[in-house]
């Protein structure tokens, strides 16, 4: 599914990723972890396609396409996507028209047919009863107003009505209480099958907690040091990334 | 940041295609000899066969003017306009037509490809819509206004049964000289400013409207203006009472060729409101903007104001202004009666060299007044965009109150947007309220909606959108989609 090799990247003139290189198989969820500055968010933004995230070398694909050589609107359109650590506000779009107008753009891409805004409607109420959100969320702006959490909420509302193949979810634990972090957890818990993959990037292992990884890879320096099952989370929990450090 | 570059190039690469009205429709005209003098104007009231009255009102106006020199205040530039080289009358050649039947099928096509029914006969006998149709649509009375003349008012005979006159300022002048003559220059009098005095001077069409005391129209009533001749300007006129206790919304909505040269319009409207009326005037201005070199368009001088004279009486102007080359525009309210309400919601775009210095007036009079003044400003490409608003407070004004909130929203680094907010409380129990923000599109918005899958064309007028949805929200439901339409289309351009 996800393959990245020697992947080297600079803000700025500024390296920052040094050479990752990292497989997630499909059906597979993996967790990035990593202090401050290892590149985390970094890597998310590379994979996602922003702009400024400048790939000096190495390379990612996704089911075998070159991902690099594709605009952010055609790596969603291939089934990535990227909750993100700070959703942004958009005043005045309406959550429900954005999303529609995102899950259009998405099945457009694929040759399905559009939903009508009640057909959309009915799809999107079924999902946010799920995930416990009031129905009020569509009606408001996007993001505009919202609490930390109703944000991370809502971008696990996003990953589950544009039922992406590959999820990246950056941070999507900063900044949630363990409430709301056990709804984000049941959210992405319930992606999870034979045909969707994920890469969890998170700086604590807390999150690790409720959704369980098939593997975790540890990010310090913008490489990949140490790669092992879910109880290295648990270790380095008890060492501290020092130690981690210390040993590359 | 390169996202926003890639938008500016986007904005940038809007071309004259974008424009979809700027066809020309191939008419025989009457034209008035080009140039501007007393025979002109007296040519244009023997066109129009109109009385004495009014023909010497007609040349006070045309004098006053000659004295008077061209506002020079706006944030806008452009070379002296030569008003010697120009038509002021021009009309289709065939006679006034009795009835919907008679107009040229030429001109009903132009209207039809514009998107402006101009049918009535199926409304007219009972026809319903079919079933299956999602709902059923309101029947809109139109009054179509071609270079310098009505062409065709419907649905007449409906709004007659409720005692109100919809037709064009010159049948009016004929079928109702009383109230013309009444009303005429009370709100914007023949001096009252440069393009308001030309305007009086050789005024061709526009449209009358008047509601009876109690009655609510039962439709929307509308305007659509064309320009359609070269070399000739517009200056339509139009005036709206509303009696005691009446109710009426009416919206204007016009486009132009696509042609090299700038034409001039000047129109004048005004609007009276008598004790607890409303009055809710929309307009989606759509003149030809020019191309992205700035050749060409229209000059939009425009002067709009309402009279709230009666107690609890509201004058409620919104605009979405995406077209000509320059707009001068200031709609505004003068609230003489106690507890009258004004209010302002604006949209205007500026792409390219289009340059927009547009805003309102909200002059308090009466106790208890109410303004409110929203505008959203969005200049692209080249374009410059000017708030200019004036809230004034006379002293026995008590109580009186006012919020003002001026958005500008920047999509590149070359446009501009200013705000010039002029505020005069001489009253010391009214609240006047002024907030003001500008932003850009944020590199993190555009890749925001790119990451969810949206192009970025699609992107922008998302946001474009929701920053203007305030003002949207005011305009009727139907004119609200196609206001959406053409924001999209005004920044449209070719990504990738």
């Amino acid at each position: 599914m996800l393959k990245i090799e020697g992947l080297t990247a600079e803000i700025d003139g500024k390296a920052i990723l040094n050479g990752i290189d990292l497989e997630v198989p499909t059906g597979e969820l993996h967790a990035v972890m990593g202090p401050n500055g290892s590149g985390k968010s970094t890597l998310s933004y590379v994979l996602a396609g922003r702009e400024g995230y400048e790939v000096t070398g190495g390379s990612a694909t996704f089911d075998g396409q070159d991902l690099l050589a594709m605009e952010p609107e055609e790596r969603a359109a291939a089934g990535l996507f990227l909750a993100f650590q700070y959703p942004v506000e958009l005043p005045g779009v309406g959550n429900a028209n954005f999303l529609r107008t995102a899950l259009n753009a998405l099945r457009r891409s694929k040759g399905e047919p559009e939903l009508d805004a009640m057909q959309f409607l009915k799809v999107a109420r079924e999902r946010m009863r799920a995930l416990s959100m009031p129905d009020d969320m569509l009606k408001r702006g996007v993001n505009v107003g919202f609490s930390g959490g109703e944000k991370k909420r809502n971008e696990v509302l996003q990953m589950a009505l544009l039922g992406p193949r590959m999820a990246v979810l950056d941070e999507t634990d900063s900044g949630l209480d363990i409430d709301a972090l056990k709804i984000v957890a049941d959210g992405v818990n319930a992606m999870r099958g034979p045909a969707f993959s994920a890469l969890v990037i998170t700086h604590y292992q807390r999150l690790l907690d409720y959704i369980v990884p098939d593997r975790v890879h540890v990010l310090v320096g913008g490489r990949i040091v140490k790669s092992g099952g879910p109880e290295l989370a648990k270790a380095l929990e008890a060492s501290g990334y020092a130690s981690v450090q210390a040993a590359a | 940041m390169p996202a926003v570059s890639e938008t500016i190039e986007t904005v940038q690469s809007v071309t004259e295609g974008a424009y979809k009205w700027g066809f020309h429709t191939d008419i025989e005209m009457d034209y008035a000899p080009k140039g501007l003098n007393e025979d002109i104007v007296r040519f244009i009231s023997a066109k129009k066969d109109e009385p004495q009255w009014l023909l010497d009102w007609r040349l006070k106006a045309y004098r006053m003017w000659l004295k008077m020199e061209e506002p020079r205040w706006p944030a806008v530039s452009y070379p002296p306009i030569d008003y010697q080289d120009a038509y002021y009358y021009a009309a289709p050649t065939k006679p006034a037509p009795k009835s919907l039947a008679d107009v040229d099928p030429e001109l009903l096509r132009t209207y039809e490809k514009l998107g402006i029914p101009l049918k009535e006969q199926a409304w007219l006998a009972g026809v319903q819509p079919d079933e299956g149709e999602e709902r059923e649509r309101l029947p809109i009375a139109v009054d179509a206004v071609f270079d310098s003349v009505s062409v065709a008012t419907t649905f007449k005979d409906r709004l007659a049964k409720e005692g109100i006159i919809f037709c064009s300022i010159s049948e009016a002048v004929h079928n109702h000289p009383e109230l013309v003559r009444q009303y005429l220059g009370t709100v914007v009098p023949q001096g009252d400013n440069f393009y308001a005095a030309l305007n009086s001077a050789v005024f061709t069409d526009g449209s009358f409207v008047y509601i009876p005391k109690g009655v609510r129209c039962p439709m929307e009533l509308s305007t659509y203006f064309r320009i359609n001749a070269k070399s000739t300007g517009q200056f339509e006129r139009t005036l709206i009472i509303a009696e005691e206790g009446s109710h009426v919304s009416y919206l204007e909505g016009c486009t132009a060729p696509m042609r090299d040269e700038n034409q001039l319009h000047a129109a004048v409207v005004e609007l009276v409101a008598m004790d607890d009326a409303t009055i809710k005037y929309s307009t989606v201005q759509n003149w030809y903007p020019g191309d992205a070199e700035g050749r060409g368009g229209i000059y939009n001088f425009v002067t709009k104001r309402a009279h709230c004279r009666g107690a609890r009486s509201k004058v409620s102007w919104t605009q979405v202004e995406t077209g000509s080359a320059i707009t001068w525009k200031y709609p505004s309210c003068v609230l003489l009666g106690d507890d009258s309400v004004g209010e302002f919601y604006s949209v205007a775009i500026t792409n390219n060299r289009q340059q927009a210095d547009t805003g309102t007036k909200m002059i308090h009079v009466g106790k208890r007044t109410r303004s409110t003044i929203v505008s959203k400003g969005i200049s692209a490409g080249r374009g410059q965009n000017t708030y200019r608003g004036l809230v004034k407070v006379a002293p026995a004004a008590s109580n009186a109150r006012n919020f003002t909130q001026c958005d500008s929203l920047l999509i590149g680094d070359q446009c501009g947007a200013h705000t010039v907010p002029y505020i005069e409380n001489r009253c010391m129990t009214a609240k006047t309220e002024h907030e003001a923000t500008t932003s850009r599109i944020a590199e993190d918005q555009l890749f925001y909606c790119r990451q969810r899958g949206l192009s970025e064309e699609d992107a922008v007028g998302l946001i474009v959108n929701g920053f203007c949805r305030e003002v949207l929200k005011e305009l009727p439901m139907e004119f609200a989609v196609e206001a959406q339409k053409l924001l999209q289309i005004s920044l449209e351009g070719s990504v990738g």
